[in-house]
């Protein structure tokens, strides 16, 4: 039975899927999501547990053997990522059911537990395969369920956010298979161990070289790399409540792992970041990135838009650890990505409650509601905070990681850029702490009561931020373990 | 060079021919259409990787010795299918877009978004999804 966790951990959420569709019933789809969430967490906590035990696992599905069949492999590279993204699924799985029932009328509500049932199969199938094709079913699997759920937005904005993104993102996608298939061409493989050993020489080779960028291109998009970020804030500003939460805890981050998996463990380093500039290509894009949006985050007027701008300034944080390609950058660009995950689904939740509580996250709807709402809005504070990396959060710890990383290779002017995308986080956090702290509280009625699991939800998230800013010996390890199982072998 | 591997330059050109219709026309239906041919050259590209020359399809008899290489085949097959499903999603929500707004170029749509005030539109649309409509 255990032997078979690898295939479990993506197939019953996506059993769930169906189900969710077919009964109809409110309660019973959230239960599914609950149960799929619950299953994939503890699937992904015992590969975790067995791969820091006794190594890499690779599961033959079907018992058909690599390369010809398809493999799922668990490592040290993408146990981090199970980790994260179920535990997400299941924090969003307490949270959703008051948000969606909320803010979604009672028919489409099991379609949109579906639909976060095929995402969670499609984020955890992208970082457990260990097939290019695969990886490529898999990214459209999670992409249009998410295309979907933005959709189900409350304004009818999210229409056109949701097209947009499905343009812009079946352009990566379409942008990824043609990689895939120019690798596909030079080597004759698809299986990503395989493809590594075969693609040890012939850095020269000029179909490899545009696989190579058409691959990254295409991951670009879904990184939300700065030039390539347009869809983005409209996505997260729009989809429902406990949608965002879910996806921007997770969405970009399994798109960097895969980068990460592409350019370590499939190309090899010393083609993308050796014979290829994409290290300093890279260095640049997360420089703008980083100033861009973190500048954008400032002039927004609604709280949701300006969580969305600076989680493209974040990924602008994580793109500079990568692409240090040193095992400090690249552990620092791990533990940044499990720390802002969740400082960042913590803040779209608390978003996600204020919206449900007044009806609107306007900046100028939230004067003075901190004394009306103190415990909301401190939960906001803190994990704000950690946005802008104030000790003792986890935003700081993450910093300081990648800060050592980048001295440690003597980038100082991606240094300063991190300096200043820090002063503007603390620009665009601390305009929504004074307005809502610090103006005049309206004569209204009183705010709706808030509901006890998305509460509880929230602070689990907060609670989780400060413990990883205190004793952050459990993500550090497991970035750790990250960055040797991607740069000690093939790449190098 | 070109003329070696002139199927290949006609692919690309037909993803090119794709992505401009996708970028230049406002109209989100020709856009599908623009995405829908993009997606056709990448999926005969990868065909056309497959075939080899004077090898027959890939079903195996005793009287034919070269086959095509049948592997790209079976992965466009998965390809089209989401392909498919992505043109599916794109049509419903373009259809969406026109019982909101009545429109499905794209200038028209952000032009009353930003003219008829967001939050008239906002209670129709709650009203209308607590009715049940569409």
């Amino acid at each position: 039975m255990t032997g078979q966790l690898p295939a479990l951990q993506v197939a019953v959420p996506l059993l769930c899927a169906p189900l969710c569709v077919l009964l109809r019933s409110r309660l019973v789809a959230w239960l599914l999501f609950l149960v799929a969430a619950l299953a994939s967490l503890t699937c992904a906590v015992w590969l975790a547990e067995r791969v820091d035990r006794t190594g890499a696992l690779q599961y033959a599905m079907g018992d058909w053997q690599a390369p010809y069949g398809i493999e799922f492999v668990v490592n040290g590279f993408n146990t981090p990522v199970l980790l994260l993204v179920s535990l997400s699924a299941v924090v969003v799985a307490v949270y959703s059911r008051r948000s969606v029932a909320a803010e979604l009328d009672a028919r489409r509500t099991p379609l949109l537990y579906a639909c976060l049932c095929l995402t969670l199969a499609g984020l955890l199938g992208l970082a457990i395969t260990g097939d290019v094709f695969n990886a490529f079913v898999f990214l459209e699997i999670s992409s249009l369920s998410t295309y979907t759920m933005i959709a189900m937005g409350r304004r009818r904005q999210a229409l056109l956010a949701s097209f947009r993104y499905l343009v812009i993102g079946t352009i990566g996608a379409t942008f990824l298979l043609i990689g895939i298939g120019l690798a596909y061409a030079v080597t004759g493989t698809l299986n990503m161990a395989d493809l590594a050993q075969r693609l040890t020489g012939g850095h020269d080779n000029r179909a490899l070289q545009a696989a190579v960028v058409f691959v990254f291109v295409g991951l670009a998009v879904k990184m939300a790399v700065f030039p390539l970020h347009a869809w983005l804030p409209a996505a997260y500003g729009e989809a429902p409540s406990a949608v965002s939460t879910f996806v921007a805890a997770t969405g970009t981050k399994v798109a960097i792992y895969v980068f990460c998996r592409f350019a370590f463990t499939v190309f090899g380093a010393s083609l993308v970041f050796g014979s290829m500039p994409i290290d300093r290509i890279g260095l640049i894009l997360a420089c703008l990135g980083i100033l861009a949006g973190s500048a954008a985050a400032c002039f927004q007027d609604d709280l949701r838009y300006v969580l969305a701008w600076s989680s493209v300034a974040q990924v602008g944080y994580i793109v500079a650890g990568v692409s240090l390609a040193t095992t400090v950058g690249v552990s620092a660009a791990y533990l940044y990505m499990i720390m802002h995950s969740v400082t960042k689904a913590a803040l779209f939740a608390i978003a996600g409650l204020l919206l449900l509580r007044l009806g609107s996250v306007r900046l100028t709807d939230l004067a003075g509601l901190g004394r009306r709402m103190p415990w909301t809005f401190a939960a906001f504070v803190v994990a704000g905070l950690g946005l802008v990396g104030v000790p003792p959060t986890a935003g700081f710890v993450s910093k300081w990681a990648l800060v050592t990383a980048l001295v440690e290779r003597d980038q100082w002017p991606v240094l300063v850029a991190m300096l200043a995308g820090s002063l503007l986080a603390l620009v665009y956090v601390g305009r929504v702490v004074e307005v809502a702290w610090f103006r005049e509280p309206p004569d209204g009625p009183e705010p709706l009561r808030p509901p006890a699991s998305m509460v509880a939800a929230i602070w689990f998230l907060v609670l989780l931020s400060v413990y990883f800013g205190i004793d952050a010996s459990l993500p550090a390890h497991l970035a750790d373990a990250a960055a040797e199982a991607l740069l000690g072998k093939g790449g190098g | 060079m070109i003329a070696s591997h002139y199927v290949y330059w006609t692919f690309f050109a037909l993803m090119l021919i794709g992505l401009y219709v996708v970028i230049s026309h406002g109209n989100l239906l020709k856009k599908l259409i623009g995405l829908a041919l993009f997606q056709g050259g990448v999926f005969l590209f990868y065909i056309g990787l497959g075939k080899r020359d004077g090898g027959s399809a890939p079903i195996i008899s005793d009287d034919v010795e070269t086959y095509s290489h049948p592997l790209p085949q079976v992965l466009i097959l998965t390809a089209i299918v989401v392909g498919v499903a992505t043109l599916a999603v794109g049509l419903a929500l373009a259809a969406r877009i026109f019982e909101a707004y009545g429109t499905v170029e794209e200038d028209e749509v952000l032009e009353r978004d930003s003219t008829e005030g967001v939050t008239a539109h906002d209670r129709e649309r709650t009203a209308e999804q607590d009715g049940g409509g569409s």
